[in-house]
């Protein structure tokens, strides 16, 4: 192994001057050696070094090793992209343009991804929405643009779909609506905003970002946490996971017109979230989980009603979805739509549901575990066909395995505290902590500076992996089978956008 | 099709009978409108000034008397003043009715009403008995934009109030708004306010909306709708529970014989 890379567990943290920096051809080398030997890009960034210096880092996650891998190498004004020989890096290779004014030389598509302002908030913004969009030419070419502002009650997001008769050859995707500033806002932290932040930049993965933040605090400030804290929080992600996972079942039963099961499960994921409100009081779990534990504790009383409420949800949840995968008109809608093989899933770098109805097993509660996944195992459902069905069947299986899991963890929660006070992070350390949320992976990269304050917070959330998934996903298929793909990813906005 | 019966029989009718009937539960630890207790805050005592994350807790000296007020449309309902507060002075209640017609009557003091009014003449009169409203997301991180859809649901049912969320502005009569209203978002909201054919009313769910939430102040974005399009109606909440959304919503048009606010006892 070269040692210009450095092996490092989920949720580990190492001194910022051990991270090892090496030459660019070296990087570029080391990238995609691990790439090819089946490494997944869960990050691609640029870190400011000492005075005008930068370095662009690599996180790579390693499935076999159940590692993770840092790498970096100073760089200028230009670097030879990533992107022609990985195509995973290819957002993240746009992002850092954007962010850093650095360009990645023979990147095909150098376009920005969220408008935002450059050079950490100094340089200018390119204005919302202008950009040079790929557009097609010939006789009944039609393009069909939509949004930001959509039809249904979601976040904003721009498409614009190149078209032949009904046919989709390629869908374009230019988001960037919701950018608030999130990383630039956590720097200086932690202070009494910063979990306020993280539980909003996306807010129906209030638990996973939070999971994911507080393990990194916890990393730097050698905090452990109690086992009844571990426990309570694989509780409420599974309930996340749960809700939402209906959520999209019901929704995606209501893009084909199947009413019924959109109506139940509607309803359902409001009980999931009510659930998740018996353990802290609010549906999403805000100011659940903190550095060094968990907010709220559950008594023998509140355990037992939770799984009362689960077993009704389970009863109500079956009928409810068996209705529409045994329904054959549902099924006629799903199967063979939007399907990505497993290659292209591999090769764009798909996680979470999307990459496991792709046939990949990719999923960090099992390939990195973290917290109380290292005690309790959940399969990792996959599907191998790809398409809508495979997307919305997969969540079908998680959900059974999750209401399985949380069941497990109520008989058997841990006796003793829910948290030790969290120490305040130590100095001139980095941290990356990587999770599960129900839409797939997130990942956290933390510095902190001489004072211990973070000086850099880098946020993958999943969609940030996704979203070229579900371009890909469109072509060659019916513009109105647009809604269908769209709701089987249900990717984040503002996740990405942050 | 007998498989579609036998569901819908096993899922039973589901719509609350609220408000006709009673309130449906809320979660134990449900962080409703808060009440501030006494106005006699120990001489320097900043604690609930200094945990607060978004500035909403302040201290005000009224005849020799230090006594809490709370901005409840800054307010992320964390709690984090109740705790640690050393002499109980604030407390968040059950109480589910957080909307407000006027932005200062968001501030909860000693005294205050126990919820604020939400009544707009002019949208009782246009809208009362049909209000169409387009959702615009600005910033938002779909908790509040989720809990705004969920009432939709058989469960909530807002349809049966002629409540309901159109797919256009054009079919809308006032906008729904989440979110700390980013600056990439500002020229699309001013443009789907301005395709509401007026008259119309603008609701802003959520801290953020109202005053920016978790993002005050950052540079990115406007601090919510206020100073950018007139607000009609005011939900706090980090996010607003269903029931108080549609309660607001319904205060808002003035559905018969809603209750209307009286003092504190």
């Amino acid at each position: 192994m070269s040692p210009a890379i450095l092996f490092l567990c989920n949720g580990q943290r190492v001194d910022v001057t051990r991270c090892p920096v090496t030459s660019m051809a070296d990087f570029r080398q080391l990238v995609l050696d691990q790439i090819a030997d089946g490494a997944h890009l869960a990050a691609l960034f640029v870190r400011p070094a000492a005075t005008d210096r930068h370095l662009l880092t690599a996180v790579l996650s390693i499935p076999e090793a159940g590692q993770l891998a840092l790498a970096a190498a100073e760089v200028g004004q230009a670097y030879p992209c990533l992107t022609q020989q990985v195509p995973q890096a290819h957002w993240f290779e746009r992002e850092i343009a954007e962010q850093w004014a650095v360009t990645p030389e023979g990147h095909p598509w150098l376009k920005p991804i969220r408008f935002q302002p450059a050079c950490g908030g100094k340089g200018p913004a390119a204005r919302i929405g202008v950009t040079n969009f790929f557009a097609m030419e010939g006789d009944e070419v039609h393009e069909v643009a939509v949004g930001p502002v959509h039809a249904g009650v979601i976040e904003p997001g721009h498409f614009r779909f190149q078209c032949h008769g009904e046919t989709v050859y390629h869908l374009e995707i230019s988001l960037g609506y919701q950018h608030r500033g999130v990383e630039r806002a956590l720097i200086g932290g932690p202070g009494l905003r910063t979990i306020h932040t993280v539980e909003t930049l996306a807010g129906d993965t209030t638990i996973g970002h939070a999971i994911a933040y507080c393990q990194a605090v916890e990393a730097l400030s050698h905090t452990p946490v109690p086992s009844r804290a571990e426990a309570l929080r694989g509780v409420a992600a599974e309930l996340e996971r749960i809700a939402n996972h209906l959520g999209d079942l019901g929704a995606l039963a209501g893009d084909v017109g199947f009413l019924p099961t959109l109506n139940y499960c509607g309803r359902i994921r409001g009980d999931v979230l009510n659930a998740t409100a018996v353990l802290c009081g609010n549906r999403f779990g805000r100011g659940l989980v903190r550095p060094g534990g968990v907010t709220c504790d559950l008594d023998d009383r509140l355990a037992g009603l939770l799984k009362d409420r689960l077993a009704d949800i389970e009863r109500d949840a079956r009928s409810a979805v068996e209705l529409m995968f045994n329904t054959p008109s549902v099924l006629a809608r799903f199967e063979g739509t939007g399907a990505i093989p497993i290659q292209t899933a591999r090769e764009i770098g798909l996680v979470g549901v999307a990459a496991r109805a792709s046939g990949l097993d990719r999923d960090v509660r099992h390939e990195l575990p973290y917290g109380i996944y290292r005690l309790s195992h959940l399969p990792v459902c996959t599907w191998d066909s790809g398409d809508c069905f495979a997307r919305a069947y997969v969540r079908w299986l998680e959900v059974q395995q999750s209401l399985e899991f949380i069941n497990e963890q109520l008989n058997a929660l841990p006796e003793g505290p829910i948290a030790v006070p969290a120490k305040p992070p130590a100095a001139n350390q980095m941290a990356v902590s990587l999770t599960e949320g129900w839409r797939g992976q997130i990942c956290h990269v933390v510095q902190t500076d001489a004072l211990g304050r973070f000086a850099l917070y880098k946020v993958v959330d999943p969609s940030f992996h996704n979203w070229f998934g579900l371009a890909l996903a469109l072509r060659d298929q019916q513009i109105s089978d647009f809604p269908l793909c769209n709701k089987s990813f249900n990717l984040s906005y503002c996740g990405h956008d942050l | 099709m007998l498989d579609v019966i036998r569901a819908r029989w096993q899922q039973g009718y589901r719509t609350m009978k609220w408000p006709d009937g009673p309130i449906p539960p809320l979660p134990e630890r449900f962080a409703g409108r808060p009440v501030m207790q006494g106005r006699d805050c120990p001489a320097d005592c900043q604690r609930c000034v200094e945990v607060c994350p978004t500035a909403a807790v302040q201290i005000q000296a009224t005849e020799g008397h230090r006594a809490t007020r709370l901005d409840t449309g800054r307010c992320l309902f964390c709690r984090a003043c109740e705790e640690a507060c050393p002499k109980g002075q604030i407390s968040f209640t059950q109480e589910y009715r957080l909307g407000a017609a006027k932005r200062e009557d968001l501030i909860v003091e000693r005294g205050c009403p126990v919820f604020a009014p939400c009544l707009v003449e002019r949208a009782r009169r246009y809208f009362g008995r049909s209000l169409k409203l387009r959702e615009v997301s600005a910033g938002g991180c779909n908790a509040c934009e989720a809990d705004s859809n969920v009432l939709g649901t058989p469960a909530w049912d807002m349809g049966r109030f002629g409540v309901q969320f159109v797919a256009s502005p054009r079919h809308a009569d006032g906008l729904l708004v989440t979110g700390p209203v980013p600056e990439n978002m500002r020229e699309a909201l001013l443009k789907t306010y301005h395709a509401v054919p007026s008259p119309k009313v603008v609701i802003a769910v959520g801290s953020c909306a109202i005053s920016g939430g978790p993002y005050a102040g950052c540079r990115e974005v406007h601090n919510g709708v206020d100073g950018l399009i007139p607000v009609d109606l005011y939900v706090p909440g980090c996010p607003p529970h269903p029931l108080t959304i549609l309660a607001s919503l319904l205060g808002l048009v003035g559905r018969r014989n809603w209750p209307q606010p009286r003092p504190q006892e």
